[in-house]
């Protein structure tokens, strides 16, 4: 940076000269760099930071479609706010959609209408915005099952792993919120459905219903509260966590799958100025041009078939949008469980399923990295990704949890799979009653059993290499498949990871010094432990491979190998090579 | 203040395949071959060329197609405006993200480089310069010798907490008793007044009626009232009437004179979170939420047969007037739609209704 | 042959043996019966033999030689012409299996036997009539009766047949059909008779003139431009589905090509 050589007041720090000449600025925008420089001292900042590496992966794609969805849904929610009108008030619609003509609605509904109707691209603009809602959240789910399966919420990432579930839980609450604005018939009934919700809440019900609502259902002041809640509470802390949660991956870089040269200590990638700058900014425009697409050929939210709200009529095939469609599903499949204690009634039917399961889903995502912690005693830093095989308990707890979301998300749709597949609506409801215990702890075991089996695969890979396909016989007419050893990046890929132990159980008072685990192991964090390590496999040792990788030149074709071949520490690259040559 | 440090790993059963290092980097075709990267150059040019003109499409379209318009796809019929705008932009968008993606994948160089990465804890320097930083301030700030002065600004800060939240109090009415009893626990029904068909505001004669029959149905008196009240009323009062073969239900005794020939009268709002519910099965006689698919029997005094809801759907006390309408002759007896905390719904389940 | 043999003193063989020949009397009915008269009027007492001679072939096994209704069907006395004709040209009856309800499909007879089986049902008792199409006919009316129409649909229709007519889930198994393609006086008849599990909306609770007013919302509800594919219009189930499928399942496409290595020179 070029520094004014000649200092003429009184403050060091102060230049009051144009600098002689811009030295060392891209040319082409010298002028406007070196303006700005000047000002906010872009160059220091930008040094670091342009050439920034991200490792190149498709799912760390993933929480950029949730973002990308994010700024459309910003771009679109700011058009429609222009021609919206968030009001209950009654009027008697007069405007070109022939099948409401004369029909009393809110000005809410009626302004959906017009801007269906009447505003040119209204309508494209409507249902970009409202796919683009259900990409956002279907993106921030993938993008956190992606998360959960590689461990990446490990440390230093806990922070950023809360800030992301926190991330989820306000998305609900803003997609609920725009999908009750309309006012049409299905939003109505959706807040119906929650006016029942929060009825539920036990000693605060009531209270909360009245606050909510302005007293009765529906009011006139929910509607109003909700767009302020749409467009500006929420989004203005979607935005401010949002930008905590990048500034963390700035600052924490990203992480990385394990391969070749990949270390706790580095990031492998490409360089975000030009190729992350030129992929990741394609892709926006990518999600965008999608969205758009989807916009245009598929139609979302009909709110002209649904008709305005009226308290006294409800469509078959009622549901929210699939985000809360768990939350349906648990409460459709919900025996009807009241307890009447001292005058008062406590509705858990509606409210364990209700806001119990949602409080209870965040609770756990939230508590998870801490719980896991507690169970490895792991305190070291972590950023290669864990291949899912190598935690089994954590996948297949993880495989769990999405069974048990999908059980109940299915059971959301009862209706209509009954209608779709001619099964009975009474029958579907009772086995999701027990589907949705069983299934997860099934999903659970067989989760385990693979995991288990692919590490015992990935063992036998390193040791004996990948199967030929082809068969032998040998002059004494047996037959064999010869295995051909595999490559060293491979190799080490598949044994790279850390081999974890169950915590042992240490007295609160021990004497041996520092444990690197923490002193003061109890026997039911021994005992968790030992159940959440239990089952994996010993990956190969160095000496297991040295024995494996000589196995397999003393049957080569060839006569490399030998007994006795210097062991220099050079010897898996060497039996590598000689290897290769024998293939 | 502790730091954990990563353990000085026994490298050969920490790694027991020693690291081989970053790949080598291999030529994509497009480096190799000067004309693939060409071709690679013109389709990226070809896409980027294509954007302007489906903007100024997509402005043709704007101002030349009519509103009302439809285009044929596949045999359906799809509005014009919305197809053919979000046709032209969003394939120009598209094309744009693939533009640039392509670039990069075929003409940026793509060799990868690592950087180093650094733990996310400050050094130990830093933390002491740091504590010694703070302790500076803590002097300075006079808190070590006044201790007070902490505790004073928390409860302050703490306290002034209060009038923000309190200021929220007037978030809506206080569900007190006395006005439960004006709002949630009564509806607009009472004696005399006419049972109307809804939409069309027909009052109802029970010889209108046949066996099989439904009517959703509203109290005459419900259009005195507009706007909110209206809404409110209506979410309350909804009514769904039934005739069935008086043979083939139960009446039980105490609800005896609350029909008229096997015509029934209950709430249709569910019990479990309050949607209308009107699919009534007329053989069986069991009406379904389509929300929640509690199923109830109307034929039983309106109890639970299947689902998530607790309580027994309210039934309506009816009769005819002189003229032969049918009228109401109380309010609902119970409140209608969900149980709330403040009242025990298990004295609902009055003698006969099960 | 030997099965059929071992089968013989089975248990379900006489019944079965009975249905088969009823089976072959019907086919042969229909094989030697005479060409149906192009004319539906001539002779109400004509048609009501015709009627009860096919009646007896085809329907008496489940409702009766004279429909009074046996164990396994209803009684047709006073359900009316309306419920006859809505039944049978919608293929609902004869009912090919039991189950949980009696689905549509393609109706067997021909309009002239329709017309007769009604004109016998009709005879047993007093009923709806088939209606006439100023009864049930949609046409014609102002955009002010079409929303009214659609206001009466979603208060008394939506409920089970969903916002669109798309139809909808009843307990165990049954369910409302959809309404897409169903004609006016199907509708009317199927609304002033009841068929099935769904319940009866007579005339003195809903004049023929609010019917018209559904069938006509109805119809220019189907016929009116989406805005894209509707995926069946049964609500936000499949367009979440969708909204994953090719959303998600589209980006996550177009994220693996941004992250693939693509053509190396070796």
């Amino acid at each position: 940076m070029a520094k004014p050589a000649d200092v003429s007041t009184a403050s060091p720090a102060l230049a009051t000269e144009r600098p002689p000449k811009p030295g060392g600025m891209p040319s082409g925008v010298t002028g406007v760099a070196t303006w700005a420089d000047e000002r906010i001292g872009l160059a220091s900042l930008l040094k670091k930071n342009l050439r920034k590496v991200f490792p190149d992966h498709w799912s760390f794609l993933l929480g950029e479609i949730a973002l990308y969805s994010f700024i459309i849904l910003l771009l679109t929610g700011v058009f429609l706010t222009i021609w919206f009108k968030p009001s209950m008030a009654e009027i008697e619609y007069q405007g070109t959609y022939q099948l409401m003509r004369g029909l009393p609605m809110s000005e809410a509904f009626a302004s959906t209408l017009a801007l269906s109707f009447d505003i040119r691209g209204g309508l494209l603009v409507r249902q970009i915005h409202h796919w683009a809602a259900m990409l956002f959240v279907a993106a921030m789910t993938v993008h956190m099952l992606r998360i959960f399966f590689t461990g990446a919420f490990r440390k230093p990432r806990e922070i950023n792993w809360l800030i992301g579930v926190g991330l989820f839980s306000i998305s609900l609450i803003e997609g609920f919120a725009g999908y009750s604005l309309p006012d049409d018939l299905l939003s109505g009934t959706g807040l119906r459905f929650v006016d029942g919700m929060i009825r539920s809440i036990p000693l605060i019900g009531t209270w909360a219903e009245f606050f909510i609502f302005n007293g009765e259902f529906p009011g006139d002041l929910v509607i109003p509260r909700l767009y302020m809640v749409h467009i500006l509470l929420v989004p203005g802390l979607l935005l401010g966590l949002i930008a905590a949660h990048l500034a963390l991956v700035v600052y924490h870089k990203h992480t990385q799958y394990p391969g070749p040269g990949r270390k706790d200590g580095n990031v492998v990638g490409y360089p975000l100025f030009p190729v992350y700058m030129a992929k990741a900014g394609g892709f926006f425009f990518v999600v965008f041009g999608v969205a758009i697409l989807m916009g245009a050929t598929m139609q979302i939210n009909p709110v002209w078939n649904f008709g305005p709200y009226n308290p006294a009529q409800v469509t078959a095939g009622s549901q929210p949008d699939w985000y809360m469609g768990f939350v349906e599903g648990a409460i459709r499949i919900m025996p009807p469980w009241e307890w009447h204690l001292g005058g008062t009634t406590w509705s858990w039917n509606v409210f364990l399923p209700g806001v119990g399961l949602l409080t209870g889903l965040f609770i756990v995502l939230g508590a998870y990295p801490f719980i896991e912690r507690w169970l490895t005693g792991d305190t070291a830093e972590h950023h290669v990704l864990d291949r899912p095989r190598n935690n089994p308990t954590r996948t297949a707890l993880g495989v769990a949890g999405m069974t048990a979301y999908a059980l109940f998300w299915i059971a959301g749709g009862n209706d209509i799979l009954a209608t779709q597949f001619r099964l009975s609506l009474n029958a579907v409801t009772e086995f999701m009653r027990v589907a949705v215990f069983v299934g997860p702890v099934i999903a659970f075991l067989i989760t385990k059993r693979i995991c288990i089996s692919l590490q015992r695969a990935d063992s036998e890979r390193v040791l004996h290499g990948s199967e030929t396909g082809i068969i032998e016989r040998s002059p004494d007419g047996g037959y064999s498949e010869p295995h051909a050893p595999i490559h060293i990046e491979e190799k080490y890929t598949l044994t790279q990871h850390v081999q974890n132990t169950a915590l042992q159980i240490t007295p609160e008072t021990d004497g041996h010094g520092v444990l690197e685990k923490g002193a003061g192991v109890s026997r039911l964090r021994a005992l968790m432990s030992r159940w959440f390590h239990g089952g994996a496999i010993e990956k190969p040792t160095a000496a297991q491979i040295e024995a494996a990788d000589h196995h397999a030149d003393g049957h080569g074709a060839d006569g490399h190998a030998v007994d006795g071949h210097d062991a220099d520490g050079h010897e898996l690259t060497d039996s590598e090579e000689s290897s290769q040559a024998s293939r | 203040m502790s730091i954990e440090t990563r353990k000085p790993d026994n490298q050969l059963e920490r790694f027991p395949v020693q690291d081989p290092g970053l790949e080598p980097h291999i030529e994509r075709w497009t480096d190799a071959d000067k004309s693939a990267g060409d071709r690679a150059y013109r389709q990226v040019l070809a896409m980027l060329g294509a954007v302007p003109v489906l903007a100024i499409a997509f402005v043709v379209i704007y101002f030349a197609v009519p509103r009302t318009a439809f285009v044929d796809i596949f045999g359906m019929q799809w509005d014009a405006l919305t197809f053919l705008l979000g046709l032209t932009g969003g394939v120009a968008t598209l094309l744009i993200g693939l533009a640039c993606i392509h670039w990069a994948k075929t003409i940026m160089g793509d060799e990868e480089i690592a950087e180093d990465r650094h733990s996310a804890a400050s050094s130990p320097e830093d933390r002491e310069a740091f504590a010694a930083e703070f302790a500076k301030g803590a002097e300075q700030s006079g808190l070590g010798r006044r201790k007070l002065l902490g505790g004073a600004l928390g409860g302050a800060l703490g306290l002034i907490a209060v009038p923000a939240v309190v200021l929220f109090a007037d978030l809506g009415p206080w569900p007190t008793a006395a006005l439960r009893k004006e709002t949630i626990e009564r509806t607009i029904w009472a004696e005399g007044v006419k049972l109307v068909n809804d939409i069309t505001q027909r009052p109802l004669r029970a010889s209108d009626l046949e066996i099989g029959q439904l009517v959703n149905a509203q109290p005459e008196t419900l259009w005195d009232h507009h706007g909110t009240h209206f809404q409110v009323e209506k979410a309350k009062a909804s009514i769904i009437i039934v005739r069935m073969d008086p043979e083939r239900i139960k009446i039980p005794e105490s609800r005896v004179d609350w029909q008229v020939g096997g015509i029934l009268c209950y709430s249709k709002i569910c019990t479990h979170v309050g949607c209308p519910i009107s699919l009534w099965e007329q053989q069986t006689h069991h009406l379904l939420c389509p929300c929640h698919q509690s199923t109830f029997d109307l034929s039983n005094s309106g109890v639970v047969v299947f689902g998530p809801a607790a309580r027994s759907l309210p039934q309506l006390p009816i009769t005819v007037d002189a003229d032969g309408f049918l009228v109401a002759r109380s309010d609902f007896t119970v409140p209608v739609g969900p149980s709330f905390f403040e009242r025990d719904s298990n004295n609902d389940f009055v003698e006969g209704d099960r | 042959m030997r099965f059929l043999t071992a089968k013989r003193r089975h248990r379900a063989a006489r019944p079965a043996l009975l249905v088969l020949a009823l089976l072959l009397m019907g086919a042969l009915y229909a094989a030697v019966a005479p060409a149906a008269r192009v004319s539906a009027d001539t002779g109400t007492s004509q048609q009501v033999a015709e009627g009860k001679a096919l009646f007896q072939v085809t329907c008496s096994s489940c409702h009766g030689m004279n429909g009074e209704g046996t164990s396994q069907g209803p009684s047709l006395v006073g359900v009316g012409a309306a419920s006859a004709n809505f039944q049978v040209s919608t293929g609902r009856m004869p009912m090919a299996n039991p189950g949980a309800q009696a689905p549509r499909k393609k109706s067997t007879y021909t309009e002239e036997e329709v017309a007769a089986l009604s004109a016998f049902v009709a005879s047993l008792g007093p009923g709806p009539a088939i209606p006439t199409a100023e009864q049930y006919s949609g046409e014609g009316l102002s955009a002010e009766e079409l929303a009214k129409g659609g206001e009466l649909f979603r208060t008394n229709c939506s409920a089970c047949h969903n916002f669109e007519g798309a139809g909808g889930a009843l307990p165990t198994g049954k369910y409302a059909p959809s309404l897409r393609g169903v004609s006016g006086q199907h509708i009317w008849e199927a609304m002033r008779t009841g068929p099935q599990q769904m319940p009866v909306f007579s005339s003195g609770v809903l004049p023929d003139e609010d019917v018209q007013a559904i069938v006509g919302y109805l119809e220019t509800l189907h016929a009116q431009p989406s805005s894209g594919l509707t995926f069946g219009a049964i609500g936000p189930v499949a367009e979440g589905l969708f909204a994953w499928i090719i959303g998600i399942g589209g980006l996550c496409l177009i994220a693996i090509w941004i992250a693939a290595r693509g053509a190396r020179a070796k």
